[in-house]
């Protein structure tokens, strides 16, 4: 299953729905919701944490928060 | 005269709210705190139109009314709470253009606690340049309210927001969302059982975690026909209702707000990528540390010299002027050098507050944490801790204050141990003394020793606090969750008001907070010093002409006298004055120097036989072995209270009466230990300067680390292992050297 995660460099995906887990109120609160798209804009240094497009919100998150959120990888045809 | 509108200002961060408090205020506003707490509360005083005042009071900034901090769980209280004072006649929610999507969820939350609420949509000027076009009347009409379009950048639209405010009585106060679809069945049980309350308002309660209202709490749980549910199902609907609210808000904005991202420009892209670059980010970043450690220790020095000369200058027109006694005495020596020691600080306190809040207001600080965050990990602390760290080169309090920001309970508490080890301001003045006194002045590749010193007691510090953090990493067994999250907001130019209001207030909150306890130290010392109980101080005079006439003066009186006339005939043979009179003049400067030696040594044994003095020697056994003698020791001592006093106790002691740091400085030099070595030298230097790299001297941190962690327990546990760990090495040093 494809997490915000797995992710490259400018990928987008659309974010699945999460009824088993549940993610912290903050994040959805930041518009992390099922049918969202989410784009992967940088990544630090060190390759962790990730620099996101949630839907509009520029937000960075650690991997292992990343990993919590699937989501569906939208295979970008055109270079970026 | 009719009540002033309560007016709340709330919003997310970065979405401009400060800047629209500060046009609507203006000067007319105070910085205070909230009672026990450390929040800063911002409040002033607003004119409207047709004669109405407005109190405005900016609150914290959050991105909803589900709290996790301190800062954001005080929103949520003043709004539960009709009978505070401050509670809002209207709120006033700030949005920032770009962001709407994700502020409007705010704004429906406040909305469904049926307060009157306007909105602005802030940073209007940005519109054209994002491609963004808004239909207001249409938003207007769906969120059942009232909107300002505002840009305080090119201040349009405060004049509109003000006739809002003044004509709150026409907003609708009606919810946006009706808090039973959240779940029918649960809130229909919860207004069987509370029939006459707001159920929204009973859902907050609930749902709340920080412990805030807990009498509230419990009547809900007490309540005998209401089950509620476990904490795993209210946060299902906590989840269900942040989906139905933006459900609300795109059906809202689909109609009213449209992007054209062709039309989009940004440096965004192109700036992320330099500044968050592997190389380029860092290196950055070390440029700018620089320049911030540039003008905190060198451009500041000069107003700091001015400061400085102006105090010892005041210090001795009141002794001069004033009639002598008790109260000059005090005035001069006391209270004037006292402040002298707090104002002295401004220069550098102000320098970095003006960097940090540039890096803040331009966006760039968030980049920073970006790039630190895996770096700080392995230590047990956040991107977020380099904050702190940074501002901790100025002064704890603030520092310890800046970690509020830090998500996980056990990064933020390993931050806040940790960060009295960075070199603050404090500990400067000590250092530049005794640097200036024990090291050389040699250079080793084309450096001096003295700045070399003083840097390698920056990165001891440093390298301090990130060792302990790592030692602390592996000690505290905290579970806490990571929840690691900062916003990237867009770059913008910093507004040259906002950046001068946070320096003008950090400023005045350091000089009166510090100040009262510096104050206090010097006005307690001098009575100390200048007091005492025994017959050898009340007889002070007497034993020492006795002494005088018996044994002549002192080694160091005679040496002073020597040295004088020394300096003196130089400087006379050089203008070319006459044998002769250089004989007289010297008679009588001789004989007015004996005169100033004989007071000085009176008052050096009265002060040994006050009760500072007699306190001093107590406490001598424990400072001995790290080559101090007790005049040293009081001035570690009264240092625990704040460091910054050592250079001013030694002045008092010294009864040198000002705090020009050269006097100081000689005098220092000149002290002898039993044996008639200098008392200030390599040895005891180095020890010295370790013993202030490492203690915990400052009761204010110690006050703040408290407050921020509600217990005893950490500060305590901070002035134990760092003194404890300072006496430690301070001891080795000397025993090292000597």
């Amino acid at each position: 299953m494809a997490t915000v995660a797995d992710l490259i460099h400018g990928q987008k995906g659309i974010i699945k729905d999460f009824s088993e887990h549940l993610l912290p109120i903050k994040l959805l609160e930041l518009g992390c919701l099922p049918g969202n798209s989410v784009e992967l804009v940088q990544v630090a240094p060190l390759n962790d944490p990730i620099y996101i497009n949630l839907s509009g919100s520029h937000i960075a998150i650690r991997r292992s928060l990343a990993e919590l959120i699937e989501l569906d990888i939208i295979e970008e045809t055109q270079a970026p | 005269m009719s009540k002033n509108i309560n007016v709340a200002l709330i919003g997310n961060p970065n979405t401009g709210k400060t800047s629209v408090f500060n046009q609507l205020t203006g000067l007319n506003q105070k910085v205070g705190n909230y009672p026990g707490i450390t929040v800063e509360k911002k409040e002033g005083i607003c004119k409207l139109p047709r004669g109405v005042k407005a109190h405005i009071l900016d609150l914290p900034g959050t991105y909803s009314l589900n709290t996790t901090s301190l800062d954001e769980s005080l929103v949520v209280e003043l709004l539960l709470n009709k009978n505070d004072k401050d509670y809002p006649d209207v709120a006033v929610v700030i949005s920032d253009v770009e962001n709407l999507k994700r502020n409007l969820f705010l704004f429906t939350q406040i909305k469904d606690l049926k307060i009157p609420t306007i909105l602005v949509i802030n940073m209007a000027d940005r519109m054209s340049r994002k491609g963004i076009s808004l239909d207001v009347a249409a938003m207007e009409e769906k969120l059942d309210t009232k909107i300002a379009l505002v840009s305080t950048r090119k201040r349009q639209g405060i004049d509109r927001l003000k006739e809002l405010i003044a004509d709150y009585k026409n907003i609708s106060s009606a919810p946006n969302l009706d808090a039973k679809r959240i779940s029918p069945e649960y809130f229909e049980r919860l207004q069987r059982t509370f029939p006459n309350e707001d159920l929204y308002k009973l859902w907050l309660v609930i749902t709340q975690d920080v412990n805030f209202m807990p009498i509230e709490k419990k009547r809900i749980q007490d309540a005998t026909d209401f089950t509620t549910k476990s904490k795993e199902e209210l946060k299902k609907l906590q989840h269900k209702e942040t989906v139905l609210r933006y459900q609300f808000i795109n059906n809202t904005l689909k109609e009213t707000y449209k992007v054209d991202f062709l039309a989009a420009k940004g440096l965004r892209g192109s700036l992320d990528k330099l500044l968050t670059h592997k190389v380029f980010g860092y290196l950055i970043f070390f440029v700018i540390l620089l320049t911030i450690f540039q003008a905190i220790f060198d451009w500041s020095s000069y107003p700091m010299d001015f400061i400085d000369e102006q105090f010892a200058m005041a210090s001795e027109w009141v002794k001069n002027t004033l009639p002598p006694g008790i109260f000059t005495d005090l005035l001069a020596e006391g209270i004037i050098a006292g402040i002298g020691g707090i104002v002295i600080f401004i220069p550098q306190i102000a320098f970095l507050f003006l960097f940090i809040s540039l890096l803040e207001e331009s966006g760039y600080m968030s980049r920073v944490v970006f790039l630190m965050d895996r770096l700080m990990r392995p230590f047990g602390l956040s991107g977020k801790s380099i904050v702190p760290l940074i501002s901790g080169t100025a002064c704890a309090i603030p520092a310890v204050m800046a970690t509020r920001t830090i998500e996980n309970w056990k990064e933020r508490l390993i931050t806040i141990l940790v960060t009295p080890f960075t070199t603050c301001s404090a500990r400067l003045p000590v250092y530049l003394i005794l640097i200036a006194l024990v090291i050389p002045k040699g250079t080793f590749l084309g450096l001096s020793y003295q700045a070399l010193t003083l840097m390698l007691l920056y990165l001891i510090g440093f390298g301090m606090a990130i060792f302990s953090a790592m030692v602390l990493n592996k000690i505290l067994k905290i579970k806490s969750r990571s929840l690691f999250m900062v916003e990237m907001p867009t770059y913008r130019l910093p507004l040259f008001k906002n950046v001068a209001y946070t320096v003008l207030e950090k400023t005045k909150s350091f000089v009166f907070g510090a100040g009262k306890i510096i104050l206090a130290i010097s006005i307690v010392l001098w009575f100390l010093g200048s007091n005492g109980y025994s017959d050898d101080f009340k007889n002070a005079e007497h034993i020492v002409s006795e002494r005088i006439e018996k044994d002549g003066l002192s080694t160091y009186s005679k040496n002073y006298i020597q040295n004088n006339v020394a300096s003196y005939r130089e400087a006379a043979l050089a203008d070319g004055m006459s044998a002769t009179v250089l004989q007289d003049s010297i008679t009588v400067l001789t004989e007015e120097l004996k005169e100033r030696a004989i007071a000085q040594e009176i008052s050096s044994y009265k002060l040994e036989h006050s009760y500072i003095g007699q306190a001093g020697k107590a406490f001598e056994p424990f400072v001995k072995p790290l080559g101090y003698d007790w005049k040293i020791g009081i001035a570690v001592l009264t240092s625990f209270a704040a460091r910054e006093v050592f250079v001013g106790t030694l002045a008092t002691i010294y009864s040198v009466g000002s705090d020009e740091e050269e006097t100081i400085k000689n005098r220092m030099a000149a002290e002898l230990d039993d044996e008639g070595r200098p008392l200030f030298n390599l040895a005891s230097g180095i020890s010295l300067m370790l013993f202030y790299a490492f203690a915990m001297q400052c009761m204010s941190t110690l006050a703040i680390v408290k407050r921020e962690t509600n217990s005893w327990k950490w500060p305590l546990f901070q002035l134990g292992f760092m003194s404890v760990f300072a006496y430690i090495v301070a001891l080795i040093a000397y025993q090292l050297l000597i």
